[in-house]
């Protein structure tokens, strides 16, 4: 008998939870690929906030559009790494209540294994808004003032950014009851933490001081401000570190939370 | 080692509900062990706490001498969980489905194909393979989800109600399945509200209801626990029923029951002996039978005997049983 010889690992490596993960990845883009429209939202959702945003706020706060959009896609960039995590949640939590998770966690993998692919794979949404964003802003006349590593390194700390707000949206999506309650917090967080924010205006002096202070402290406005720099140039400031920082703080405080919500999660 | 699955004294609260309570198993290699109980009395529970999914309050259980809760990830690696509802991914074909069962179980992507491959096939989904699993009738999802759960060749598995909501043909086909795991070497453990199903696949049933074991053995230890032997006999001569009436209540000392239009003739009786002696009887009446048999009880009524809703019922059946069956 060969089954009673060979007694199974007892913990996962990590190189085999990033194989699990990144399996789990394929998942989701396969996902997509039968059903590229569940991609739309990503696609549309920069050229709608581009448009609006641009055409509404241009002339008003920064007396010409063209100047304004300079402004503008950097900040947008922020608002859609933050707008990306949001359907994890309800993806997630759908998988909870169809029982695919029941099926992963009988398996002998890593805990964290199915939410690492989960947001893994939607890596592909936030890339989508990303190249959608850059191209329709280029169309209205964006352009680039830095070096290509400056923008680069910009897009990069985006990433960081989301991946690590992504697990407070894969937090939401394991305790809340059902997708739709995650649908209503989503907004709850998301929308204070956006547009709170220095993303639409350059200038906060004219907030109330409550608001100031908010929008000063709000790790979005960090982001901002950095992607500001690393894209058109100017001081960075410690606006990188203040965003890594907060990146780190805030997985440092929802991936233990997840864990353990999800180990729990009958 | 000789069993498989072992769970001394499980239990799980859920509020005020005690969904386990206090629940004892057995498994040994190569068996099948049939869970039987009516809606709500914790097979599923029982289930998932053995299949690592939920912790149990109080208790322990080990697969293959590895607990549940300290060895949870070597337990899995021995297991096949097809719990009561479906847990595909409705969005993936069926191939990508298993695919991923693959290798997320650390196969090569090759060999992952080619077990996909060959899980399709002996299920009859080879046709709908390339389809996506919100496609697929009941039936399909049934047999995809138990291939799912047979990816890993598993020691033992566990299957929660697998032929609910199917049809005769494809409950016939999920039994063959469940023969040739077995037959292959696995152990199984599955629950189901059917008696037929626990008496057709099953060495062992251990009947639960509210959380307990409150019986266990053989069907036929089972069906010899619930109360005596019913005796069935027609007349040849539809006229002469009365008279057979007659003489099987002399023999057997009570009051026959006849079907009028098919002249089925039949009465509960404490031995066997009775059938001998009906024979002569018969004979001397120079009476002509076209059926003669002794039934035992079906499990049906052996299960109405245990559950009955009065709490008193369940606790006699109990005792009756422990004394009865489990030597
Ligand atoms: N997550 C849960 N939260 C609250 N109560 C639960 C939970 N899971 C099970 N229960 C309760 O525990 C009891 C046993 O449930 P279980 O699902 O194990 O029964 P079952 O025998 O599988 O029933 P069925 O034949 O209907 O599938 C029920 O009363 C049920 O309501
Ligand atoms: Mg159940």
């Amino acid at each position: 008998m060969t089954t009673a010889v060979l007694a199974p690992p007892r913990r996962i490596s990590l190189r085999r939870t990033l194989r699990h993960g990144l399996t789990l990845a394929w998942r989701n883009i396969s996902q997509l690929k039968h059903s590229p429209e569940k991609l739309i939202d990503s696609t549309l959702m920069p050229i709608v906030f581009l448009v609006l945003f641009l055409y509404v706020f241009g002339g008003a706060v920064q007396g010409s559009t063209h100047a304004y959009l300079q402004m503008l896609l950097p900040g947008l960039v922020a608002q859609m790494a933050m707008f990306a995590t949001m359907g994890l949640g309800t993806a997630l939590n759908e998988d909870i209540h169809k029982g695919v998770f029941d099926r992963f966690r009988s398996l002998p993998i890593a805990r964290s294994a199915p939410l690492v692919g989960t947001i893994l794979g939607d890596t592909v949404r936030f890339a989508t808004s990303m190249v959608i964003l850059t191209a329709f802003g280029s169309l209205l006349g964006f352009r680039f003032h830095t070096d290509p590593l400056s923008v680069l390194a910009g897009f990069a700390l985006a990433y960081v950014f989301y991946l690590a707000v992504s697990w407070i949206s894969v937090l939401i999506g394991l305790v809340a009851p059902s997708p739709e309650t995650v649908q209503g917090l989503a907004f709850l967080w998301v929308m204070p933490l956006t547009f709170g924010s220095s993303i639409m205006v350059a200038d906060t002096s004219t907030m109330p001081g409550w608001l100031q202070a908010w929008a000063k402290a709000n790790p979005v406005s960090h982001l901002t401000e950095s992607l500001r720099a690393l894209m058109l140039g100017g001081p960075v400031g410690n606006h990188v570190w203040y965003t890594l920082a907060w990146a780190a703080g805030i997985m440092l405080v929802t991936f233990p939370l997840a864990m353990r919500m999800y180990g729990r999660r009958a | 080692m000789t069993e498989v699955i072992r769970a001394e004294g499980l239990q799980k609260r859920y509020g005020a509900t005690r969904a386990l309570d206090g629940v004892d198993l057995s498994v040994p290699r190569g068996s099948v062990l049939g869970v039987l109980g009516p809606n709500g009395a914790g097979k599923t529970t029982a289930v998932r706490t053995l299949a690592t999914l939920i912790k149990p309050d109080a208790g322990r259980a080990e697969i293959c001498g590895f607990d549940v809760v300290r060895d949870a990830v070597q337990v899995r690696a021995k297991i096949g969980l097809t719990g009561q509802y479906a847990s595909l991914d409705e969005e993936l074909t069926g191939t990508e489905n298993l695919v991923m069962i693959g290798r997320l179980l650390d196969f090569p992507r090759a060999e992952a194909r080619s077990r996909a491959r060959e899980l399709l096939a002996r299920f009859r989904l080879t046709d709908a393979a390339g389809r996506a699993v919100k496609t697929y009738s009941g039936g399909m999802r049934r047999r995809l989800d138990l291939a799912a759960s047979l990816v890993n060749r598993p020691e033992v598995v566990f299957l929660d109600e697998p032929t609910t909501g199917l049809d005769p043909r494809a409950r016939n086909e999920v039994w063959d399945t469940v023969r040739a795991v077995v037959a292959e070497g696995a152990s199984v453990l599955l629950t189901t509200q059917y008696l037929e199903e626990a008496d057709a696949l099953a060495d062992r049933i251990v009947v639960f209801d509210h959380g307990k074991v409150i019986a266990a053995g053989t069907a036929d230890e089972l069906k010899a626990g619930a109360g005596r032997q019913t005796l069935v006999v027609r007349a040849k001569e539809a006229h002469r029923t009365e008279q057979l009436t007659a003489i099987v209540a002399q023999l057997t000392g009570e009051v026959p029951d006849v079907v009028a239009e098919t002249g089925l003739v039949s009465a509960p009786v404490a031995d066997s002996g009775v059938l001998a002696s009906l024979i002569r009887a018969l004979d001397g009446a120079s009476l002509g039978v076209t059926e003669l048999a002794l039934r035992m009880p079906s499990l049906d009524e052996v299960f109405l005997t245990l559950t009955g809703h009065s709490a008193e019922q369940s606790a006699r059946a109990e005792e009756k049983i422990t004394e009865g069956s489990l030597a």
